[in-house]
């Protein structure tokens, strides 16, 4: 069953000819290629001159690193159980900010939500400057939060839980209003058959679909405050960051490799218990935002 | 089985196969009474499962009660200090309003701006930190993708090892990372830029191994069957497949790399954080304002261009 086709450098020549764009770019293509390559690696030289990446810091630097790595890597061993309870207190603060901060911005977002959905709030006009704030409310970073809310109430994890709070209320009230929009109309309609008021339609057909989705978020959001509630101390505002930015600035680094060994396995166990409290509510895998 | 009232399970079912049939009627009427067995053996079962929902929900509650309580005793969340430190807070937002004039506007905003060329300098070094950073984390997510996809990495071993380094990168706080590397590398944008882009590697090298994991097999396994080696498959195969959504995700990581190292300068690490740290200690309250004004424009339009961009790629593959 020989039954190959020969292609001959005719046939090749004969195709380029007739379809030369299928074998090279034009010429114009090739220069705006080339103009956009150019001013990306230019504009990577330019920084790496400007920020001083020269060969000897980097080295010095690699060198310091070495050394601070081979100072963690026998991790510190907290010698008695006092000592080891004022990591452990200081992990408790952290989960404590976070799911305080999380429980408070579903508290706020439950109802904002609701002013910005769709269906729920039909002006266009006022959902969209309700929508706007969200947008506005999610600009802000939560370490500069925590600065201002140190300002007001002093050192500690109340600032902490506020940074907490007001970063994620944008965020959380445009994903319930995105749950909202998102509901049945079936569902409405059915109870509203049945003779139901509009709190009693709100309690029976909207609120069972959209509560899942809005639990499964405060979830998602919980583990995120974990990770971001352990550097706000760094700045005083509660939680481990306190802790570990006084072990680095006083070059303890067997402890700061210990207490960030903590934060992992806290991170990690908070990650795990919230995956399995969303599978117990949603079903495993159903809805990720 | 109509659903009943708490306790309203029904009391008597009734099956009617009625056959409205012309002359004879035969209705039949299969009527369970209230003390056959089937109905007590429904009730009893209904009472049990509401019986067991109604104990689960009552210990998920004691248990939320508990962590609360616990959190407010932990995290120290006293009404009296919150009531105290409102006015405060009302204080603060007041004074880091600027005063803007009407007839005196283009003085009262050039005093709100005052050291608008420091400022300018440092929001560049900040966009270039992002950039730099977002490069490195590229290449390093990149490369690390492909022996962290199931799919492509048959060596158990490669893959374990890969998947965990992306894991340790993305799971210690980019803040962590810029405080070792400002003790390591100096104070200064270099430190900055490295601590992002670790954390850039690590996140951004989850993201590019799952789309890895989610690619069409039929390229590979003909690149394999043709006699390519790994990395020519990989070349030829995948990563024609996969770019045009590590490009959208890369998009997406530059603009919160731009949001990082506007605060990254709080420990020293380059860029507008140190300003507005100097500001909020220092309590320079007007240039509190400018500053979020200045970085709230900045990152909502490289959100807007980067969108932009991002829509070009992943409308080329239809998704």
């Amino acid at each position: 069953m020989q039954n190959t086709m020969k292609i001959t450098a005719e046939d090749i020549a004969t195709a380029k000819a007739r379809l030369p764009r299928a074998f090279s770019e034009t010429p114009r293509q090739r220069l705006i290629k080339m103009i956009g390559w150019s001013i990306f690696i230019g504009l990577i030289a330019y920084t790496l001159i400007a920020f001083n990446f020269s060969p000897e810091r980097i080295w010095t630097g690699l060198g310091k690193l070495g050394f601070v790595l081979s100072f963690m890597l026998p991790p510190y061993v907290w010698p008695s159980w006092e000592l080891f309870m004022e990591p452990v207190t200081a992990i408790g603060e952290t989960l404590a900010m976070a799911f305080l901060g999380t429980l408070l911005a579903g508290l706020v977002a439950l109802p904002l939500g609701f002013l910005g959905a769709k269906n729920i709030l039909k002006v266009e006009w006022m959902r969209f400057g309700v929508r706007r704030g969200f947008d506005t409310l999610r600009a802000f970073e939560q370490l500069v939060l925590a600065l201002i809310f140190i300002r007001a109430f002093g050192l500690g994890p109340l600032a902490g839980i506020f940074a907490i709070t007001v970063s994620d209320i944008g965020s959380l009230s445009k994903l319930f209003a995105e749950a909202i929009e998102n509901v049945e109309n079936k569902q409405i309609e059915g109870v509203k058959a049945t003779g139901a008021g509009p709190l009693q339609t709100l309690r029976l057909a909207v609120l069972p679909q959209v509560l899942p989705v809005m639990l499964s978020n405060l979830l998602y959001y919980l583990e995120s405050n974990t990770r971001s509630a352990t550097i706000l101390g760094v700045v005083g505002a509660g939680g481990v960051g306190f802790l570990l930015y006084d072990r680095i600035s006083a070059n303890n680094w067997d402890e700061v490799m210990s207490i960030v060994i903590l934060i992992l396995i806290t991170v990690y166990a908070i990650d795990s218990l919230s995956g399995w409290l969303r599978g117990k509510i949603i079903g495993k895998n159903e809805y990720r935002p | 089985m109509a659903a009943g009232a708490p306790d309203g399970v029904p009391a008597v079912i009734v099956l009617k196969p009625s056959f409205s049939a012309s002359s004879f009627q035969t209705v039949t009427e299969l009527t369970l009474s209230p003390d056959s067995d089937a109905v007590a053996r429904f009730r009893h079962n209904y009472a049990a499962a509401r019986r067991r929902k109604r104990r689960m929900d009552f210990v998920y509650l004691v248990v939320f009660t508990v962590c609360l309580g616990i959190a407010v005793i932990v995290g120290e969340f006293d009404p009296v200090r919150i009531w105290n430190g409102l006015p405060r807070l009302h204080e603060f937002i007041v004074k880091i309003l600027p005063v803007l004039r009407w007839e005196s506007l283009g003085a009262d905003l050039a005093e709100w701006f005052l050291p608008f060329r420091l400022w300018l300098k440092l929001l560049v070094e900040t966009i270039l930190i992002a950039f730099l950073a977002t490069v490195f984390g590229v290449f390093g997510a990149f490369l690390l993708s492909f022996p962290a996809s199931r799919n492509l990495m048959p060596n158990r071993f490669i893959l374990f090892t890969s998947r965990r380094l992306l894991e340790i990168a993305r799971t210690v706080p980019e803040l962590v990372y810029a405080l070792i590397f400002v003790f390591c590398f100096g104070i200064g944008p270099m430190a900055g830029v490295l601590a992002i882009a670790v954390h850039t590697m690590g996140a951004l090298g989850k993201l590019y191994s799952e789309v890895n994991e989610n690619i069409d097999m039929k390229a590979p396994e003909g690149l394999r069957a043709a006699g390519a080696n790994w990395t020519q498959m990989i070349r030829f195969a995948v990563v024609p497949q996969v770019l045009p959504n590590h490009v959208s995700y890369t998009l997406l990581r530059f603009e919160i790399n731009v949001r990082s190292s506007s605060i990254i300068g709080f420990v020293g690490a380059g860029g507008l954080g140190q300003e507005i740290r100097t500001a909020i200690s220092f309590q320079y309250y007007t240039d509190i304002s400018a500053l979020f004004l200045i970085i709230l424009v900045t990152v909502a339009s490289i959100d807007l261009i980067c969108e932009r961009i991002r829509h070009r790629f992943i409308g080329r593959e239809g998704l």
